[in-house]
């Protein structure tokens, strides 16, 4: 990794069409190191496309993105093991206890093995799920899952994080953990992308909001208790 | 950079024995189903003792080959339950490393099936069905339809009509195998020498390396987006 | 009218897209020219055979058939590879008319095949094991056609199409191979000589209609079959400019 630069994330023209309808336009977007950035917008208007770009799960029409140092697409694999993603999805297997899936998961993250068991109960206390390590996933709450998952996909310790849409399906105490958790997550210095329609947690959260717009970056801005009302003023919405 | 070849395919061969010792839902539908098949042909067919010569690979072999498509569609849709596939892909591993964890979890699934059934349609047909090269043919045929199996039930899992479309797409695919299997099979019951049926075991083998490296290369183009 | 102008597939297309009509249109002439002489050299050049009779004269197209559809199929592999690796849709095209035209051609090798058996062997279909993979052939490429009906996504659609008309080819060449396997098949070996002792309906060839079948397999396989598959091109590449016609417009 030679990289001088202060930004962790650059991408560069990027853009993706899938058959003749492009979902994104050709866009530009630097992200220093340790920020956390809210990408927001209506559904379809692309912000989960460049989520799922940075993650290296699409291949990108167009364009370049650079994540500490290596490129993306010619060096996927390499940006892989810097990544940690949480989706609205689990990504988590119900047959397996919590434990279970955190093990299999930090084997294929390549963990040195006598790592892995303290490593695991240490996110396990963190995302205040120890003592239900031994539990099936199947048995999960629509919250605890969402922890787990976070748990996931801090096991490599990754310099970036990316959450798309975590606060869907959550109730107000969920929330609440979630939201807390992000801000731990992200005063320890892991640089955090997230996309979500909760404007506020966003402005809470969040030092820059990104709001994209019929694939384009229409608004770039701090993060001020004003978000919802620019993002309205952006994407001609109501408040 | 990427996590080793080895220890990615372990690690899924593991997670998937782990998942299956505790549901159980995989083995327990296919010995269901295997069971209950053979019971339903030897009714069909009122085989009398030289039918039954005839037929009794035929059946095996059709029993297996149904009861790996049940057994390739649920390991296949355990993946996308939870979008499972979507950390799998996340990870730094090789598609190819992924591939064989999960080909070989199906291969092992479908081939302990097959052990159970030898026996069973000794028992039930009156044949000698446990050998050696019985064994041999058996781990032959099932190796193909694990390999190609595993891909197609990759791509059909995302289709709409899901679990409906894999028979359809693996049936004619694996005729190769399955014809050759059956002959070969056949040979054996009957105790005919190792030269006159040869060709079919070599069959078998060729085409296993053939779809097993197709399999191996297209795999990551299927799972990927 | 304009409207169409407004939107050409791309620009290389409308500066000779002329010129490659013209040669279309030549290389069908020519292949239909060479069909009617195939089926005028079937039916009058070659000897009648001495057993058989005039049933005979449905193999040289009953053969060739099938070597049309193999070239078509093989054409399905090429452009399956190629979409892989240059992602261009093009080859899946290629690909897909590889696959219609093939399966047709396999139609009309399995509709020739019963209408010659019914007076040889007594019989329209037979379950023999050529017979059998031919069939078999036959359905894996309706299985791809449905396979490909089942995918929403274009991309996701032509890749998994690609992967699986590779492996499709896998019954083609059982098929093409089967006879020198099996000794048990009835089915003749007409190219070289037929292992099988049980082969029913077989028949020496004189130089006629050796001649005959040769100039035959040759029309089918690099004329009747190429034509095909470059029409079946130009209909997708229209269609696929239809439908970039629709969404333009509606994206306004």
């Amino acid at each position: 990794m030679s990289d001088s630069s202060p930004n962790i994330i650059e991408v560069r023209n990027l853009a993706k069409t899938y058959d003749v309808l492009p979902v994104l336009k050709p866009l530009d977007l630097d992200i220093p190191r340790g920020q956390f950035v809210a990408l927001l917008g209506p559904n379809g208007s692309g912000k989960t496309t460049l989520l799922r770009l940075i993650a290296g799960l699409i291949k990108p029409t167009a364009g370049t993105i650079r994540i500490g140092g290596w490129q993306i697409p010619q060096e996927t694999e390499a940006i892989r093991a810097q990544i940690g993603m949480v989706s609205h999805k689990p990504l988590l297997y119900d047959n397996l206890t919590a434990r279970e899936n955190l093990r299999f998961f930090a084997r294929l993250y390549h963990l040195p093995p006598q790592d892995i068991p303290p490593r695991i109960d240490l996110l396990l206390k963190r995302v205040g799920l120890f003592k239900r390590a031994e539990t099936l996933v199947r048995t999960f709450s629509r919250g605890m899952l969402q922890r787990l998952s976070i748990a996931r996909a801090l096991l490599h310790d990754p310099h970036v994080l990316l959450f798309d849409e975590p606060h869907t399906g959550l109730d107000r105490d969920a929330m609440t953990i979630l939201d807390n958790l992000l801000l731990e997550a992200h005063q320890e210095g892991h640089t955090i992308i997230m996309t979500t329609h909760h404007l506020e947690s966003a402005a809470q959260l969040a030092e820059r909001a990104v709001i994209i717009y019929r694939g384009s970056i229409a608004c770039d801005t701090p993060t001020s208790p004003d978000l919802p009302r620019t993002y309205a003023n952006v994407t001609g919405g109501i408040v | 950079m990427n996590t080793p070849f080895l220890q990615v395919m372990l690690a899924v061969i593991a997670k998937d024995f782990r998942a299956e010792l505790r549901s159980r839902e995989l083995i327990g539908t296919m010995l269901m189903f295997a069971v209950l098949s053979i019971l339903v042909f030897s009714f069909a067919l009122e085989l009398d003792r030289i039918a039954r010569q005839e037929a009794v690979s035929g059946v095996l072999w059709v029993t297996l080959v149904f009861a790996s498509i049940l057994g390739l569609n649920r390991s296949m849709s355990m993946e996308r339950e939870n979008a499972s596939i979507e950390a799998l892909l996340l990870a730094p591993v090789s598609r190819a490393a992924l591939f064989a964890g999960k080909f070989i979890g199906n291969f092992v699934f479908t081939l302990i099936i097959g052990l159970f059934l030898l026996p069973l349609m000794t028992v039930l047909y009156n044949m000698p069905l446990v050998s050696g090269w019985m064994f041999v043919v058996m781990a032959g045929g099932i190796f193909g339809f694990a390999s190609t199996g595993t891909l197609l039930a990759a791509m059909t899992v995302q289709t709409r009509a899901r679990e409906a479309l894999l028979p359809i797409a693996l049936l004619p695919v694996a005729l190769p195998l399955l014809l050759s299997a059956v002959k070969a099979s056949t040979a054996i019951i009957s105790d005919a020498a190792f030269d006159t049926w040869a060709t079919w075991l070599q069959i078998i083998i060729v085409v296993d390396i053939v779809y097993t490296v197709v399999a191996l290369l297209g795999f990551g183009f299927v799972v990927e987006e | 009218m304009t409207a169409v102008k407004d939107f050409p597939l791309s620009a290389e297309k409308t500066k000779d897209g002329g010129g490659r009509t013209r040669l279309l249109y030549g290389f069908t002439g020519i292949t239909l020219a060479l069909v009617v002489l195939c089926l005028g050299m079937a039916l009058f050049y070659a000897g009648q055979d001495i057993t058989q009779g005039d049933v005979q004269r449905i193999f040289y197209t009953h053969i060739s058939s099938f070597f049309g559809a193999f070239i078509a199929f093989s054409a399905t592999v090429v452009g399956g590879i190629q979409y892989l690796r240059t992602r261009h849709p093009k080859w899946d095209s290629l690909a897909l008319a590889g696959v219609e035209v093939g399966t047709v051609l396999a139609f009309i090798n399995l509709a020739t095949g019963a209408i010659w058996a019914r007076p040889i062997w007594n019989t329209w279909w037979t379950w023999d094991p050529r017979l059998t993979s031919a069939a078999v052939m036959f359905l894996t490429y309706v299985a791809y056609l449905m396979l490909r009906n089942g995918i929403d996504s274009p991309e996701r659609r032509r890749v998994f199409a690609s992967i699986y008309g590779v492996l499709a080819i896998a019954t083609v060449i059982f098929t093409l191979i089967i006879i020198r396997i099996r000794p048990d098949t009835i089915h003749p070996a007409v190219i070289g000589s037929s292992p099988s002792t049980g082969a029913e309906g077989g028949f020496e060839m004189s130089s006629s209609m050796v001649t005959t079948l040769l100039f035959t397999l040759l029309t089918w396989s690099f004329f009747l079959t190429p034509a095909l598959i470059w029409w079946r091109i130009r209909l997708e590449n229209t269609l696929e400019r239809v439908n970039k016609m629709k969404q333009i417009y509606l994206e306004r």
